[in-house]
């Protein structure tokens, strides 16, 4: 259970976070309303017809409500939005709304696995590195963490294709999941649930088909969290209860995993929630070059197209999916931090 | 102390690869169900709405489900389809179109002249945003006796028909689509083409099941499953790894690399898009002696060699060589003398060039940049220093309706009916928003075309066009385009020439 002043301080940081978020989703609002609409690239010139005179031009342009201005646009635009309706997507004739939901899902479940073996490899990858400090190893580690960095997760994933995909074809190339399969699903959570449903064959097609894009999004990230765990290890190790615990004759591992790692852990949980959000920013170009059908790939059907409509929705769900994430680091930081949870 | 041993690492590389020997099925030697990696997403089902309709990349996942009014066949002629007989009263006041009996949609209903009548109604409303409204607009007041659709004629176009295998040229199920309305066609879409859908997700994957009742013969392969791998590395991937049969799109120099390659093949044929420099009559392009240079100082076969590994056609008027309206009498030689002695009568030479701004897409064609740059070379030889400014796809089209495009601006046109009114026409005639060069001369030759009925008359008229387009340097045509498509050798596949990538037209090798 929370303690009182524990309660207190969560409170105070969702209503601070909400308040900044209601303005910052504003802001992003405006900024890509009006962004998308000066950069050139009509919609309607997009679909124009061989032929087509001016008098079509002004119709489609109408059809679109692409014929008022940009603030009578922005504001139709947003007394939909807080009415639940983001508008029509140009190129799908969809809601965006259920195009960007349908989507989401999938996004999240690429992001969190990749999180996942982020922290696995780059938590590994630390432990490794400390437990083996001033040996080749940790050399090793702080190479391996070099090509991390200096490799973008594009690249990763051009490379595994090569490996995984050809040379070596054991995971999909593309895709969420073997067409010929028949889905029981209801919801877009295809990954959750075919664990509830204890449909174990759907799970291993959605995790091979997952693995790449989900490892080349996890590397630069994993290498940042070996770095910087293992720096926060390596200062955690000369403090004075960690050579107590040294002296009481505990083993090395359990030094490092039950004694250092506890404290060393704390800048790192920032670090990721910051870094979470830059890894699913990564998704656009990965789900593109695994055909993986998320937002991200979305995204870009819709700047191709300049689907307005849907390139607003997507870009607000983003960023609510950000500030999200900045309000359960906080939230987590405020929980895990002694310091601040007894301040 | 815990180490890494060699026994752990082979431990773990056994269970990846027996994983990995579940996770992704081998492909049977014979191919029960044909596997494309198709390098678009499909936005919408409908194929007379919205952006996709007019998008030519998904005409091919269109006729998969779909029939277009009148049937075009590979090499571009026009056969019958859902409309078995057509034509025009003697006074070119009324329309007829003869109805195929014997049809029925994907649902089991039966095709009825009904549909086609509600089809072509529907596409000419303005309201319900077919982009060719202004087309279809041209006819109405539709009666139906029997399996006869006849139509008043509003204003006469000589391309009516024409447009009948074209952008949204497609029969829609009257009584299905008024069931159901647009949301319900979106998600359970029917027509009478030679596939059914049986799966669609968004952004990965459409499956089709053969229609086995087809017209026009049920096709070989029963299940279809078109992916949509937007990424060129990927698709080639799909291809070389045996996840997908049959992909296109992909650098010339990786289908040179894999076609000879085991398992693998590959086609390649000319299709209905070319490569071409819009010139806009501002600036130095006022002065034909520039204009001509420009064209004479360019070497085509070279590019098409150098550049496109011989994937091309050097054309000199907007006409390809399966165009109705394509004269091999119209040539522009390529001659840099020429092109320095034309520059030379307006002042010009390599010492004091001409100086203008040539715009190109960058990777939105197959070597669109380094074909401009090439280009830009050989008239540097001859006393031309053009400047390349990179635009986006996007940005052509919304300068190009606004007439704002520069001097020169490089572009593709497909034009899959051949017909030289969806070529030089809307090219060419000025008061078209596709058309940059407003000349008055130009535009009195071509205006009384547009609704000459001779038809004779018509395409030699269009051929004089082109002659006088040609003389004159409006507009530079460069090269029609060769399709390569690479696929499993155990696919055979029938290229359609107007670049559409058709399942039912593949069979078992």
């Amino acid at each position: 259970m929370l303690s009182g002043s524990l309660s207190v301080l969560l409170l105070r940081i969702v209503l601070g976070r909400l308040a900044t978020m209601a303005i910052t989703l504003f802001g992003v609002a405006v900024i890509v309303f009006v962004v998308i609409r000066v950069v050139p690239g009509n919609p309607v010139a997009m679909m124009l017809p061989p032929g087509a005179t001016e008098a079509d031009i002004a119709r489609l342009n109408a059809l679109y409500g692409l014929d008022k201005s940009i603030p009578e646009q922005f504001v139709i635009w947003l007394g939909g939005v807080v009415q639940g309706d983001f508008g029509t997507s140009i190129s799908t004739r969809q809601p965006v709304l259920d195009l960007v939901l349908g989507r989401l899902p999938a996004t999240l479940e690429l992001s969190i696995f990749a999180l996942v073996l982020a922290v696995i490899i780059g938590g590994v990858m630390a432990l490794t590195g400390t437990r083996f400090r001033g040996t080749r190893t940790e050399g090793a580690v702080d190479v391996a963490n070099g090509v991390g960095l200096s490799v973008p997760d594009f690249l990763w994933g051009l490379v595994f294709i090569l490996l995984f995909g050809v040379l070596w074809p054991i995971f999909h190339i593309s895709g969420r999941i073997s067409p010929a399969l028949d889905l029981p699903f209801v919801t877009q959570f295809y990954v959750f649930e075919s664990i509830v449903r204890l449909r174990f064959d759907l799970w291993w097609d959605l995790l091979t088909h997952m693995f790449m894009p989900a490892l080349a999004l996890a590397i630069p990230l994993a290498a940042i969290i070996s770095q910087l765990l293992k720096q926060s290890l390596k200062e955690t190790m000369h403090l004075d209860y960690v050579v107590l615990a040294r002296t009481k004759g505990y083993g090395e591992n359990r030094v490092i995993v039950g004694e250092a790692l506890r404290n060393a852990v704390l800048p790192t949980l920032t670090l990721i929630g910051v870094q979470f959000t830059f890894l699913i920013g990564g998704t656009v170009i990965i789900e593109r070059l695994f055909s993986y059908e998320g937002l991200g790939n979305m995204a870009i059907d819709a700047v191709i197209n300049r689907d307005l409509p849907l390139i607003q929705g997507i870009v607000i769900v983003f960023a609510l999916i950000f500030t999200v994430v900045n309000l359960i680091v906080d939230m987590l930081y405020a929980v895990l931090n002694p310091r601040l949870r007894h301040a | 102390m815990n180490s890494i041993t060699r026994r752990t690492v082979l431990k773990a590389s056994s269970a990846l690869a027996a994983a990995g020997m579940v996770g992704v099925p081998a492909l049977a030697q014979e191919i029960e169900e044909l596997v494309i990696a198709y390098n678009v997403n499909l936005p919408s089902w409908d194929p007379t709405v919205g952006p996709s309709a007019v998008n030519p990349t998904i005409q091919g996942l269109y006729q998969s489900v779909f029939d277009m009014f009148i049937h075009q066949n590979p090499d571009l002629s026009f056969a019958p389809g859902l409309i078995t007989d057509w034509g025009w009263n003697e006074d070119r006041s009324q329309i007829f179109m003869d109805v195929r009996e014997g049809v029925t949609w994907h649902n089991g209903d039966p095709f009825t002249a009904e549909d086609v009548a509600w089809s072509l109604e529907r596409a000419g409303n303005p309201e319900t945003g077919n982009p060719i409204q202004f087309v279809w607009g041209t006819i109405g007041n539709f009666s139906v006796d029997g399996n006869r659709v006849t139509a008043d004629v509003k204003q006469f176009d000589p391309t009516i028909f024409k447009w009948m295998a074209f952008l949204t040229g497609y029969v829609m199920p009257k009584k299905y689509f008024e069931e159901v309305g647009a949301e319900g066609f979106e998600a359970a879409p029917i027509g009478t083409g030679p596939y059914m859908v049986d799966r669609f997700e968004r952004n990965a994957f459409v499956r089709l099941k053969a229609n086995e009742n087809y017209w026009n013969g049920a096709p070989e392969f029963k299940t279809v499953t078109i992916k949509f791998v937007t990424d060129s590395a990927s698709r080639v991937a799909e291809v070389e790894s045996g996840n997908s049969h049959v992909t296109l799109e992909m650098p010339y120099e990786e289908y040179d690399r894999l076609k000879g390659r085991a398992g693998l093949a590959g086609s390649d044929r000319p299709i209905s898009d070319i490569g071409m420099i819009f010139i806009n009559d501002v600036d130095v392009m006022l002065d034909p002696n520039v204009r001509k240079a420009m064209a004479h100082a360019i070497d085509k076969p070279l590019i098409v060699e150098r550049l496109l590994s011989g994937y091309g056609v050097p054309i000199d008027t907007l006409q390809t060589p399966e165009y109705v309206a394509f004269d091999p009498s119209i040539t522009v030689e390529h001659n840099p003398d020429k092109a320095r002695e034309l520059l030379a009568a307006s002042g010009y030479s390599p010492d004091n060039p001409v100086r203008f701004t040539i715009q190109t897409t960058r990777g939105f064609k197959p070597k669109d940049y380094e074909i401009i740059q090439a280009i830009v070379g050989l008239w540097r030889q001859v006393g031309i220093k053009a400047e390349i400014e990179v635009y986006e796809i996007a940005k052509h089209f919304e300068l190009r309706a606004a007439d704002q495009l520069a001097p020169a601006a490089f572009y593709n046109w497909g034009n899959a009916v051949g017909d030289p009114t969806t070529s030089t026409g809307f090219a060419m005639f000025g008061p078209s928003p596709h058309s940059v060069w407003d000349g008055e001369e130009l535009v009195n030759k071509i205006a009384p075309l547009w609704g000459e009925a001779d038809e004779d008359k018509r395409i030699q008229g269009w051929k004089d066009v082109d002659r006088f387009v040609a003389e004159n340097a409006l507009v530079i045509p460069l090269m029609q385009y060769v399709q390569p498509i690479l696929h499993s050798d155990q696919v055979k596949v029938v290229q359609h020439a107007s670049g559409a990538l058709l399942p039912h037209l593949m069979t078992r090798a």
